[in-house]
């Protein structure tokens, strides 16, 4: 098992009392694209803060690389669906936050700029930017420190389609150029099936199903329809 | 080739613009101007007496006077120097106080009430027994001042931090910011539209309260002046005295304005500012 990035046994979170997440067990490889989907309040989010380490666990544990997350899991970065810039930073120093200012940033972060197409926007304020561009500078701020991990709670969810499709694709693409494991809290049941290669349905606090998804990319709305069926079926599913 | 410039319908163009700019910067001046002039000639005239209402140009005599003698450049500078203890002594206090009551829960349920249960009661009451506790001297006028100050300063340092978003707060974390890098960093910059709002707000407080305490108890100051000059029945030297308090009034506000455009100016570009 040598190439499992992350290793959850048990994983349970209450909130006062009130269970978020059931005794989940999760294994997620090096390099894979997992997606979460399943009904509003059935602990998605949960999991993934919990992975992130924004929120301590009730029971059961976490280990990225065979060692027990405490507190923040700094090789992980989260995006969220508002982009949680700071507004009186400019985007570069949202991107480079906390990081010495130095030639070597000021490039990385360059070539970031680049790469989200947002050259030229470094010296602006985020409330000058669309909220497109807003979420492109989150995610080359979370791309910024290399994590082994990225986390994405619902990232495109405030986005219209197009937009939402372009980032799907930036996504995608910076995915397979940085060989990172990325997991996807998305509603879109088509959007994880386009995206990920396996596919987690959570319900009622815990994994209820989960889906692999071999095809190959890139991949065209016709072919994940079968698959984005199945899954909403599972979702709406009374049992 | 012909460049921009050269194009003699683009001069047209610049000098429309120019034209346009300079009304636009010109016509809030007319109707004072027109004021100033009308009152200036009913003066002349004798449409309005002298011992009611001096004309605008007996003021201007005063002013240059008093400048020449030296009298109201001391009456400034102390009138200054009450405006300004106070608002500092007050306004930290306000801040440091809002720093307590907003970060820690202990000392808020310890302190809020208290500050919100004395915020009521207005200064101004305060005046006579301020006097009998510190007499007509410097320290009535500061203190007097200083509590005016406070309380804008306190209410909105204490709104401005608790209204951070508690996201970006969440995002410090994240980082791993220390306490100190998270106030820093997140919760200052968050709380400074807030809290220079407050600041503004407690500029107009710091100047009211001067006139009112110097108005009526004091021996140096502008308001002593126009006290003064009240029993000589000196009217131009009250007007003076009224249209520096206004230019001071005016010249604080307008340094508070800069003071929010420049801290400020990230939000500008998402046209948030206004003021
Ligand atoms: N901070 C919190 N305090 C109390 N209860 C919480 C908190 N966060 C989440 N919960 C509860 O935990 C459960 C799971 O919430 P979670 O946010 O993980 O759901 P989700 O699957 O992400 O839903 P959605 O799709 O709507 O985002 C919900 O019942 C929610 O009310
Ligand atoms: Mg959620």
């Amino acid at each position: 098992m040598a190439d499992t990035i992350l290793s959850i046994e048990n994983l349970s979170k209450k909130y006062q009392g009130k269970v978020a997440l059931n005794s989940t067990n999760l294994k997620i490889k090096n390099g894979e694209f997992v997606a979460l989907v399943g009904q509003s309040g059935g602990g998605k989010s949960t999991l993934l803060r919990l992975i992130a380490g924004l929120e301590p666990m009730t029971s059961g544990t976490i280990s990225q690389n065979n060692q027990l997350i405490h507190g923040i899991n700094s090789n992980t970065r989260v995006m969220f669906q508002d982009d949680r810039l700071l507004p009186w930073k400019t985007v570069r120093e949202n991107i480079t936050f906390k990081k010495p200012k130095n030639s070597e940033t000021a490039e990385v972060v360059n070539q970031l700029l680049e790469r989200v197409e947002l050259q030229g926007f470094a010296d602006a304020y985020p409330a000058s930017l669309s909220g497109g561009q807003r979420q492109r500078v989150a995610l080359a701020r979370a791309l910024f420190v290399n994590p082994e991990i990225l986390l994405l709670d619902e990232p495109l969810g405030a986005l219209d389609a197009l937009t939402r499709s372009k980032m799907q694709k930036l996504i995608l693409d910076l995915w397979q150029e940085r060989k990172m494991t990325v997991i996807l809290v998305t509603h879109d049941v088509h959007e994880a099936t386009k995206m990920a290669n396996r596919i987690y349905v959570v319900k009622n606090n815990k994994i209820e199903a989960t889906f692999e998804n071999p095809l190959a990319y890139p991949r065209t709305d016709a072919t994940c329809t079968n698959l984005s069926t199945t899954i909403l079926n599972k979702i709406i599913d009374q049992d | 080739m012909q460049t921009l410039e050269e194009n003699p319908h683009n001069i047209k163009i610049n000098l429309a613009k120019i034209l346009t700019n300079l009304l636009h910067y010109l016509l809030p001046w007319t109707i004072p101007t027109l004021i100033i002039i009308s009152w200036q000639l009913a003066s002349i005239n004798g449409l309005i007496e002298s011992t009611i209402l001096p004309s605008p140009w007996q003021v201007v005599q005063t002013t240059i006077t008093s400048l020449q003698s030296g009298v109201l450049e001391q009456n400034m500078a102390i009138s200054l120097y009450r405006a300004l203890s106070g608002f500092v002594i007050g306004g930290s206090i306000g801040f440091l106080l809002a720093l307590c009551t907003s970060l820690s829960q202990t000392l808020n349920l310890l302190l809020d009430s208290s500050v919100q249960m004395l915020r009521n009661i207005p200064h101004l009451a305060l005046i006579p027994l301020v006097i009998l506790w510190f007499g007509v001297g410097e320290s009535s006028k500061i203190s007097l001042v200083t509590i005016g100050v406070l309380f804008p300063i306190y209410i909105n340092t204490y709104h401005g931090i608790r209204s951070v978003d508690s996201n970006l707060i969440e995002m410090g974390h994240s980082y791993q910011l220390n306490s100190w890098q998270l106030f820093w960093h997140i919760i200052i910059p968050g709380a400074l539209p807030t809290i220079l709002m407050g600041v503004r707000y407690a500029l107009g407080v710091m100047w009211t309260t001067l006139i009112v305490s110097e108005t009526l108890a004091s021996s140096a100051g502008i308001g002593y002046m126009s006290t003064n000059a009240q029993s000589f029945m000196d009217m131009s030297t009250i007007l003076m005295c009224i249209m520096i308090y206004a230019l001071l009034g005016k010249l604080s506000d307008l340094m508070a304005k800069s003071l929010e455009t420049s801290l400020l100016n990230w939000q500008i570009k998402g046209g948030m500012i206004n003021g």
